[in-house]
């Protein structure tokens, strides 16, 4: 592979990748280690959810929603409750928004500690993401002191949540605050004062805060190119309301926005500081009160049965905005459609602006870069492999399906 | 017994015992490695199942390769790395090729068994094993600099001074301490040699932060991609034995000390008492210079790594390179 030579060669990164951790392909045309573009395939996990969830009820759903994902379960299933709250005009009591804001942010910082390890993973640091492996048991232990799981903590309910932050629990999550706030520290400065470390992020992957915007970059994809976007500052839901959130930008603390991989990195370390101090404020601020809109499930089931109305809510879930719209019909049981955009949807878009001029032993870390979680992001492929035929749905083709489908829907 | 059978015994013998001692070097290396970073780590022994399994795996060539470069590869580039062991005099036995190879030769074979790993790379028909074996000799060609540069100033330095024996021969470093021959400048120059070969032997070993080769997480293992059963076990018994190689080529170069006579041992008992503290410094360098390096840092991007070795390794090989001449002239 001659540099210089104008002649580039095909390099598939993935589907299946030691440093990717779920199935993705990117093509890469590369010019000796140079990438000079890069074709997204996505398609290899697919798994029909939306389409599983019109056969079951509200309630089913929700066990479904928290399967989407395995870091951000709570934040899909929020967002899925807030929908269906949103279709049917269920109120949910002040202690259980605040509790889902508590279980929000330790979920927000479970998620990012994990991702910056697995960052320094990709460029062999395994050192760093051992300690930072360690350190997320913390919050891991706590979710489950919370909730009685690690993963999936089936702790949100339509119109409330399932389980109560107890005086013991409170004691936990306020050790675990404090545990943070002294160890976290380390990891970060291990981090952004390794001089290796600093060589395989700085002025990698960039995305310009233009591209960004051009690109529809969300969360702290965009805050890393120095956006302030923030759901939970600019269109504040449920505790949220009553915090004054400041989205996370790399301009405020380093006077300097790049819009490349240590930017996102540093953006995320930064966020699960701002994370547990929005902890903090919600159990100092926790109300008493109910915790459900309705703890009986078969009234709240004959009530979603009885409800007619298309619902949408959108929250910041640790990767960026989180999307669901639903419908429910009056008289049917079961969801008449519902629609999922996860994060990655929008972020997965700027993936072949941050791949070009950069070099093929950045790769992973750059698909990494943006959190990617493919499973929540999939759609569709075409394929035919008995004629090996795979066939692009441009995007005209693609609105006209959407339309039909949503036509063949609506005169249901 | 001729002396030629007795070399071939005693060679046959050394070459075994190296083989197996760099396999516990190297899960030693895995255990000390895992405690660093708070976790638990393998069976010492782990190396030694990975490589019996290996061997009793099937040998995978893919359809696109060049079976006899890519089944070759292997055998060459193990061969290579076990017979510098001949060379290398272990505390005060002398080396068992005493006459025939000296330093030189030591580096045409590490030099050859690096270049036989790449061609099995290039030889495997697979694109990641390609780009492995491109950055192979990227690397090869960064780091032969300041390797070469170290070997020559202390040979030079060695003919300069009347060091008795061969300039280019190990045994010459062993039988006299550099340290006890230079002066307060060439003391500083013999540093910066010491520290710019430790630099080299990462690389060397293709230990992170210079695994760029075998980049498990950016292209697949790189060069061993498509490796499997006993090829992949060759492959795996020449890392550990080029860090066995590197790191006892350091230790005759600048820390030939030995214990035998210090405690007034004689005949067998001090052999054996300076054959064993000899793979107790080789040790110490492996924990040392391999382990805590690749514990401390992450990986390097091959232009970064060919920087630092041109730039930063090369400079500081100079540097000693000049403040040793200036040790002899003054």
């Amino acid at each position: 592979m001659a540099q210089g030579t104008n002649k580039t060669y095909k390099v598939p990164i993935g589907p299946v990748h030691v440093g990717l951790k779920e199935p993705i392909t990117a093509w890469l045309d590369v010019d000796g280690e140079r990438i000079k573009d890069a074709t997204i395939r996505p398609g290899a996990i697919h798994r029909g959810i939306e389409f599983m969830a019109r056969e079951r009820n509200p309630i089913q759903v929700i066990y479904l929603a928290e399967r989407i994902c395995g870091i951000c379960s709570f934040s899909h299933i929020v967002a899925f409750t807030r929908a269906v709250e949103d279709a049917t005009g269920i109120e949910v009591p002040a202690r259980a928004q605040y509790i889902r804001a508590i279980v929000l942010e330790l979920e927000r910082i479970h998620s990012h500690i994990l991702w910056a390890g697995v960052a320094c993973y990709t460029f062999g640091y395994d050192s760093a993401f051992n300690l930072g492996m360690i350190l997320r048991e913390k919050v891991m232990d706590v979710l489950e002191a919370l909730t009685g799981n690690r993963v999936n903590y089936g702790t949100g309910t339509i119109g409330g949540v399932r389980r109560d932050i107890t005086p013991s629990v409170e004691k936990v999550i306020r050790d675990m605050i404090a545990f943070y706030k002294n160890e976290f520290g380390v990891f970060y400065d291990v981090v952004t004062d390794d001089p290796i470390a600093k060589a395989r992020m700085r002025d990698v992957g960039v995305l310009t805060g233009e591209d960004a915007v051009t690109h529809c970059a969300l969360g702290p994809t965009a805050r890393g190119s120095g956006l302030r976007v923030d759901l939970r500052w600019s269109s504040p839901y449920e505790a949220y309301c009553d915090m004054d959130v400041k989205p996370v930008v790399p301009q405020d603390y380093t006077g300097e926005v790049r819009g490349d991989v240590f930017d996102r990195f540093l953006v995320r370390v930064l966020e699960v500081y701002q994370s547990l101090e929005i902890i903090e404020n919600a159990l100092n601020g926790l109300p008493t009160g109910d915790l459900m809109w309705e703890p009986k499930l078969t009234k709240l089931l004959s009530f979603l049965k009885q409800a007619d109305g298309t619902g949408l809510s959108s929250i910041e879930a640790p990767r960026g905005d989180d999307t669901h719209a639903i419908r429910l019909t009056g008289g049917e049981d079961n969801v008449t459609w519902w629609k999922v955009r996860a994060p990655t949807y929008s972020n997965a878009v700027s993936w072949p602006i941050m791949f070009r001029n950069n070099e093929l032993a950045d790769s992973p870390l750059i698909i990494n870069s943006i959190d990617p979680c493919i499973s929540c992001m999939e759609r569709m492929v075409v394929t035919d492999r008995s004629s090996g035929h795979e066939q692009v749905v441009t995007r005209s083709e693609l609105v006209e399906r959407c339309r039909e489908k949503t036509r063949r829907l609506m005169g249901r | 017994m001729t002396l030629l059978q007795f070399k071939v015994v005693a060679g046959a013998a050394l070459l075994f015992f190296a083989l197996l001692l760099s396999l516990l070097f190297e899960g030693v290396d895995r255990v000390v490695h895992a405690r660093m970073q708070l976790r638990l780590g393998p069976p010492v022994f782990q190396p030694f199942y990975d490589v019996l399994k290996l061997l009793g795996k099937e040998n995978i060539v893919p359809r696109r390769a060049i079976p006899w470069a890519f089944n070759g590869a292997p055998w060459v580039s193990a061969a290579a790395a076990m017979m510098i062991l001949l060379y290398v005099p272990m505390g005060s036995l002398p080396p068992i090729l005493a006459a025939s190879g000296d330093l030189i030769l030591i580096l045409y074979l590490l030099g050859l068994s690096a270049v036989a790993m790449a061609v099995g790379g290039f030889a495997s028909g697979s694109t990641y094993a390609n780009v492995g074996a491109q950055r192979e000799m990227t690397l090869m060609m960064s780091y032969e600099l300041p390797l070469a540069v170290v070997i020559v100033t202390l040979a030079w330095f060695s003919y300069r001074t009347g060091m008795p024996g061969e300039p280019f021969s190990l045994e010459t470093f062993v039988g006299m301490p550099v340290w006890s021959v230079v002066g307060w400048t060439g003391l500083f120059g013999l540093v910066c040699l010491l520290a710019a070969l430790l630099a080299v032997v990462p690389a060397e070993v293709g230990k992170v932060p210079m695994d760029i080769a075998e980049a498990k997480t950016e292209i697949l293992e790189g060069l061993i991609c498509e490796y499997s059963g006993r090829n992949l076990a060759m492959f795996k018994l020449t890392f550990s034995l080029r860090t066995l190689v590197m790191c006892s080529v350091v230790v005759s170069l600048f820390f030939p000390w030995t214990i035998g006579l210090r405690f007034g041992l004689e005949g067998p008992m001090l052999f054996l008492a300076d054959f064993a503290f000899f793979w107790v410094k080789v040790f110490l360098l492996q924990i040392i210079g391999v382990t805590t390096i690749r514990t401390a840092f992450g990986r390097f991007k091959i232009w970064q790594a060919s920087q630092f070795y041109w730039f930063h390794i090369a400079g500081l090989s100079l540097a000693g390179m000049v403040l040793l001449s200036l040790d002899v002239i003054l």
